[in-house]
């Protein structure tokens, strides 16, 4: 896997800024071309020297059009996650959609069904937020103790946060005048498979959006272009992508991705159903599984936390393995429902240390350690896991997987 | 948004009408019709055909059910020509999604979640077959081939006999073992308040 050592790098700037310096004295840095650069282009890509990508396992039974691919999250910074590397999950491929054929149905329960195009939906009121979207299998490895040679990415790389641009999901449903009896609405996708999910009518009147841009720019295909439904804060799978219908119904349809899958399943034998909304998590992606800090002495240590129910309030950190708690510092914004990012100075003594974050949201929901999560769900629920990642630190400076006993 | 309640209406009303003023001018056939938005004036009605070819999904009491019929002994053949090279010859091996067995595994350490074991609905059978499989051929079954796979699917799951006719009236009939396994999210289900 391709990974930057940042923390060996960030340790090291200093000596070599020190050496530049030094050598600027007898003559001009090396690093600094004098001749003329590349002209203007139409279209910007990253430095070649940049190589963070998303983690493709090529290596499953299912094939790769029924696949997710994980978000780089200890090589992104901030609360954005770009466009390119924002995570994937597909159950039949990335379809190719020329917007200019497609089209949004919303019937069922309506006095006026309608056929939108997507100019259309361009031209109403346009809404734009910052938002995460996690898949609810994120981090699903950790229930049955996970990998201790496993990293943040590989972990919790399905999650991403993004300024979604759309039109409110009220909006079109009023215009379409909803009958008193509807509580569903089925959205379905027009990729190979038809995918599709039930959501509650209040959420859709609630929040929910249908959404055209990402991060500036019209949505990427592999996260739904034209169109898709986004519903701030809940798994990710129910943010109907290439969005096609919307069928306003008096029950849920009851589709397979709402039984078959997306079902947490108890010891007792029975499962969760409709379980949307992502609780409060936090996770520390610098310094995190793989890193390895050269020297003892001061580091940053950041993350990300986000909440499906509201805001970040607080996130604290440990670094003896949860027997005490510091507060760390929240970079603003602080949004609801969207990733936060956290801070905190910690001064490695170089000795065998276990880190790791906790968050609360502004409902006083304080993020749980794994282990009563398990003690309550058991190991074969599968989604929505959403317990404290430890990060164990070796004397060597070496940073591994601390959710294994 | 900051505008001000009443000089949106205002802008809203003038949009309106201007874009209604442009839709009878330049008449395209996306427009034929006047249009359906009553505060935005976008959008048209679907035509009967149109919504046709999109409302396919089934619920669980059958609405959405086209006619047609099948039985397992029909769809030993699909199943064998359509099927089989992902889930196996008898449902059980793979190498995809596990379609048969896993009865009274659900309570386990290693729970087998199959249409047998753990769907709540054989109606969710139909609408996913017609929507999604083949995986590699999605919507090129016919009606009938679609009511067959899914009753040679139950028949191997011992829910259906071989001869069972499934049709629009027998398939929302049938019950499936893990019809009440499902409750409705508890959480949070764990204490979360915590001092800091
Ligand atoms: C090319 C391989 C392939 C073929 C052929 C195929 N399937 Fe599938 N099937 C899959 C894959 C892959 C999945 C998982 C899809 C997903 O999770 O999004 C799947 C999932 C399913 C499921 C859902 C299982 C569950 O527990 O959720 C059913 C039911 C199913 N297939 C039935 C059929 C039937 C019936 C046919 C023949 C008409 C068929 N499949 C043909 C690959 C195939």
């Amino acid at each position: 896997m391709q990974r930057s050592r940042r923390w060996f790098l960030r340790a090291s700037a200093f000596w070599s800024s020190a050496a530049i310096a030094c050598r600027g004295r007898s003559g001009a840095p090396p690093a600094e071309p004098r001749s003329i650069g590349a002209p203007i282009s139409a279209y910007g890509a990253r430095s070649r020297f940049e190589k963070a990508a998303r983690f493709v396992n090529r290596n499953t039974k299912a094939p790769l059009e029924e696949a997710a691919s994980q978000t780089p999250l200890h090589d992104t910074f901030g609360i954005i996650t770009p466009s390119s590397l924002h995570f994937e999950r597909h159950h039949s491929g990335v379809p190719e959609i020329d917007p200019a054929a497609h089209r949004l149905t919303i019937h069922g329960l309506v006095d006026r069904p309608l056929v939108l195009t997507v100019d259309e939906l361009k031209r109403l009121p346009s809404i734009s937020r910052i938002h995460f979207l996690e898949c609810s299998g994120n981090s699903s490895s950790e229930w049955r103790g996970g990998s201790s040679g496993s990293d943040v990415q590989r972990i919790h790389g399905l999650t991403s946060c993004g300024e979604w641009t759309g039109v409110s999901a009220a909006l079109l449903l009023r215009e379409c005048g909803v009958h008193a009896d509807a509580a569903w609405v089925l959205a379905e996708g027009a990729d190979a498979g038809k995918h599709d999910r039930s959501i509650p009518m209040q959420k859709m009147m609630d929040d929910a959006l249908v959404v055209y841009g990402q991060n500036g720019e019209p949505l990427r295909p592999e996260q739904g272009y034209p169109l898709r439904l986004l519903l701030p804060g809940w798994e990710g799978n129910a943010n109907v992508k290439w969005l096609r219908r919307l069928k306003v119904t008096d029950q849920a349809a009851m589709t397979r991705e709402e039984t078959s899958k997306y079902t947490d399943l108890m010891p007792d034998g029975t499962a969760r159903q409709f379980t949307f909304v992502m609780e409060p998590k936090s996770v520390i992606t610098q310094p995190s599984g793989g890193d390895r800090l050269p020297v003892a002495g001061v580091y940053e240590v950041t993350g990300i936390a986000w909440s499906g129910r509201g805001a970040i309030a607080r996130v604290e950190i440990t670094t003896d393995g949860g027997a005490t708690w510091a507060a760390a510092d929240l970079q603003t914004p602080v949004l609801p429902r969207a990733h936060t990012r956290f801070r905190w100075l910690w001064k490695w003594d170089g000795r065998n240390a276990v880190i790791a974050s906790r968050c609360t949201d502004e409902t006083g929901y304080t993020q749980p350690p794994l282990g009563e999560l398990i003690a309550r769900r058991g190991t074969n629920s599968f989604y929505h896991n959403n317990g404290i990642q430890a990060w164990r630190v070796a004397p060597d400076g070496t940073i591994t997987n601390g959710n294994r006993a | 948004m900051a505008i001000a309640r009443s000089g949106f209406t205002i802008c809203v009303a003038i949009a309106a009408l201007v874009l209604a003023c442009r839709a009878t001018l330049s008449a395209s056939p996306e427009r034929s019709g006047s249009p359906q938005s009553p505060t935005f004036g976008v959008g048209r009605a679907p035509t009967a055909a149109e919504l046709r070819a999109i409302d396919i999904d089934v619920a669980p009491d059958g609405r959405g059910l086209p006619s047609g019929r099948g039985t397992a002994a029909a769809g030993k053949d699909v199943y064998a020509r359509r099927c089989e090279t992902c889930h196996g010859p008898t449902g059980r091996e793979g190498p995809q999604d596990v379609l048969v067995g896993g009865l009274g595994s659900l309570s386990t350490p290693n729970p087998q979640k199959t249409v047998g074991s753990y769907w709540p609905y054989a109606t969710t059978l139909w609408d996913y077959i017609r929507r999604a499989m083949p995986f590699d051929h999605p919507g090129t079954l016919t009606t009938d081939e679609i009511y067959a796979a899914t009753a040679y699917v139950l028949f191997m799951n011992g829910i259906v006999g071989e001869h069972d006719e499934v049709n629009q009236q027998t398939l929302p009939l049938v019950t499936m073992p893990n019809r009440s396994g499902f409750v409705a999210d508890p959480r949070p289900d764990i204490p979360v308040k915590r001092k800091p």
